[in-house]
């Protein structure tokens, strides 16, 4: 397994903010790799230092064997990169926009004519090659952007939060997409903070306050989740809910329709037993359940874990 | 080639985005049009017939002629009489008259002695345009005969190049080294900033263009928009106030050139600078009053205090104001001009660096 970005103490402050605090990681190649993170988390920081929009405070990146800032031109060939916002022209139609990159990546005219023929065929764009992009909507900007990205035939794609703007059906293509580029070798690095696309990924780093907090394949993450996780169904769930909360193992209680999900700190030596005393005063009716953890429960652990800790750091401090 | 190629790809873009964006192709040739028929018939910097009060405290045959002679240059309007000082500055007071002329006692003695004032000249200063009528009237030539050191320099200069006084010979020069700052300026920031705002830059900077093929592509469209604006104000000046070119065209449009491409140096400084297109406005029009007021087009450069002068040779404005009416109005050739091309480029040269070092393929 070859590593196709390589970072160690990789940190970002801009002022006194500190957006990433020092990450190590490793990318292989040829796999879609995923920063779940909620806003704020550092993952487009750390993805702009990695294509040398921004330097890095501390600690160095290495993209596709190239140290980045300083060959940011050589892996700048090889990268696509796709911005947050639609950042394509959106007085420009949708074949206009092609070209223009095409020939901004320095495609002879033949390549040009090929390359843009397959991407228009492949994304589905034909039926608005000659619509302006501004009026073109949230799935249809997506899949022009993606199309405009791999232009070039990268090696690398850097998709910062794609989906945001995008209808369930264009996420579900979106993916199918990017599954057909990983297939023919290229390496994807996608921040999202939606569950169901994490979930997708090969692998997986967990970003909270611009820390990794968890790391590795999605299935692997729920399995060593750093706690018991329950689903509770009884009468008066307000009430329940204010029971489970004054638990000190308890860590995070969500409401899913009519069932509580309850996550308990492992360190708890019989979980279900203290969920059942607590419950049993004002719930008498309440079925405890131990399930599986799913990708959302490890969030919530690590994130909620990191946030309290440093909660109480703060104010010991 | 394929650097060419990017650099093309680049100006063939911002042309397309020009040609859809019709407001803005309507301001290129809108602008210079609305200005020019603006300033050529509704501004008149000539003054006639100003109401003049004399006081004539020598009564000899030398203040008559004076009073006549000043008469003749139909500056003057309706002379009164005043009989005494008092008198005089209560008509100037009253607005009766804009302006006070005071012959002292002993005037013949005053001009052979030519250290001591011969007239005293009493303004309206509530009203600029008199303090040019008087600084005039200063150095037309009735002094010389009687034996004066008076400069008359400026008077023959205008008679010589503008026989008749008309603004529009000196405006239409001037407004297009004026309209050229407006649009080349504030077009080309604006122009860079936009893509920064809608977040276009950050993709185009993280592709293999370079620096100078982003900086030299976004430039070229409005090089091409400078020189036809300027064609439209020198066909415009001709047509519809007889302005001719005296000297060549090819001169005129190098000079021109250079002007822009000082001017667009500028926009892409300011470009670096500004994060929103309203901060880039707002510091193109920061230069542009400047270069408006200071550089000799509305107020006469000589009459500005050194500070003033100072800061208006940093302005290409000023020197480009020399370079276009000396060859519009005097058939200057460009090598007449050598210390104004020279400055033009310093201030091309400076800004190319400035903004080429500020410019970065990066966010921070």
């Amino acid at each position: 397994m070859t590593i196709a970005i390589s970072a160690r103490g990789l940190a970002r402050h801009f002022g006194k903010v500190i957006a990433v605090a020092g990450i190590d990681l490793d990318i292989p190649r040829a796999q879609i790799y995923g920063f779940l993170g909620p806003n704020g988390s550092g993952k487009s920081t750390t993805i702009r230092m990695m294509c040398g929009l921004l330097v890095p405070t501390r600690g160095t990146v290495t993209v596709l064997g190239h140290a980045v800032p300083r060959e940011s031109e050589v892996v700048r060939r090889k990268l696509g990169y796709m911005t947050q916002r639609f950042s394509l022209w959106e007085d420009l139609t949708v074949t206009e926009n092609l070209d223009f990159m095409c020939r901004v990546y320095g495609l002879g005219r033949a390549q040009r004519r090929e390359r843009m023929a397959d991407r228009i065929a492949g994304y589905d764009l034909a039926a608005i090659a000659g619509q302006r992009a501004g009026t073109l909507s949230g799935g249809e900007r997506q899949r022009l952007a993606l199309a405009a990205a791999t232009l070039h035939d990268p090696e690398l794609l850097l998709l910062d939060e794609p989906t945001s703007a995008v209808d369930p059906q264009s996420r579900r293509d979106f993916w199918e997409s990017l599954f057909a580029l990983v297939a023919r070798g290229t390496t994807i690095l996608v921040s999202t903070h939606y569950m169901d696309e994490a979930e997708r990924c090969h692998r997986l780093a967990i970003l909270n306050r611009g820390s990794i907090a968890a790391e590795g394949e999605p299935k692997q993450l729920a399995r060593d989740i750093d706690a018991a996780v329950f689903e509770i169904e009884c009468a008066d769930l307000v009430a329940a809910r204010r029971a489970l909360a004054a638990l000190p193992k308890v860590r995070s209680v969500a409401q899913l329709g009519r069932r509580l999900r309850v996550l308990v700190h492992r360190e708890a030596v019989d979980p279900e037993r203290e969920l059942r005393m607590a419950l049993a005063a004002h719930c008498p009716d309440a079925r405890v359940e131990r399930v599986g953890a799913s990708l959302e429960d490890v969030f919530v652990a690590v994130t909620r874990l990191r946030n309290a800790a440093s909660t109480v750091a703060e104010r010991a401090a | 080639m394929s650097w060419f190629a990017r650099l093309f790809a680049i100006s063939s873009k911002e042309i397309r985005q020009l040609a859809r964006d019709r407001i803005t192709l309507g301001l290129i040739v809108g602008i210079p049009a609305i200005q020019l028929l603006l300033f050529g018939y509704a501004i008149n910097f000539d003054v006639r017939g100003v109401s003049t009060v004399v006081l004539d405290q020598s009564q000899t045959s030398l203040s008559r002629r004076l009073v006549g002679d000043l008469r003749a240059t139909q500056v003057l309007g309706e002379l009164r009489q005043a009989d005494s000082e008092r008198e005089l500055r209560e008509l100037i007071q009253r607005g009766d008259a804009n302006l006070g002329i005071v012959i002292a006692p002993d005037v013949e003695r005053r001009i052979a002695d030519g250290n001591r004032a011969a007239l005293q000249i009493l303004v309206d200063g509530s009203q600029p345009a008199l303090e040019n009528v008087a600084a005039g009237l200063r150095s037309i030539p009735l002094l010389q005969r009687a034996g004066s050191t008076a400069r008359p320099r400026l008077v023959e200069i205008v008679v010589a190049y503008n026989p008749d006084k008309r603004t529009a010979v000196q405006i239409v020069p001037a407004l297009c080294g004026v309209i050229l700052t407006m649009t080349m300026v504030i077009f080309t920031a604006s122009a860079i900033v936009r893509e920064r705002e809608r977040g276009n830059l950050e993709l185009l900077i993280t592709t293999p263009v370079t620096r100078g093929q982003l900086m030299a592509g976004k430039l070229l469209p409005y090089v091409a928009i400078g020189l036809i604006q300027t064609t439209l104000i020198l066909v415009l000046g001709y047509w519809l106030f007889d302005v001719p070119v005296a000297g060549s065209l090819v001169d005129l449009y190098l000079g021109a050139l250079l002007f822009i491409a000082a001017s667009l140096s500028l926009g892409l400084f300011l470009s670096t600078v500004a994060q929103t297109q309203f901060q880039a406005i707002q510091m193109a029009i920061m230069m542009m009053l400047p270069s408006i007021l200071m550089s000799g087009f509305m107020f006469p450069f000589e009459g500005m205090p050194a500070v003033a002068q100072g800061i208006a040779q940093v302005l290409p404005l000023t020197h480009f104001n020399e370079i276009i009416r000396g060859i519009v109005l005097r058939g200057a050739s460009l090598s007449d001009m050598l210390p104004e091309i020279a400055k033009l480029t310093v201030f091309l040269a400076v800004m190319l660096t400035l903004s080429i070092a500020r410019f970065r393929k990066r966010l921070d």
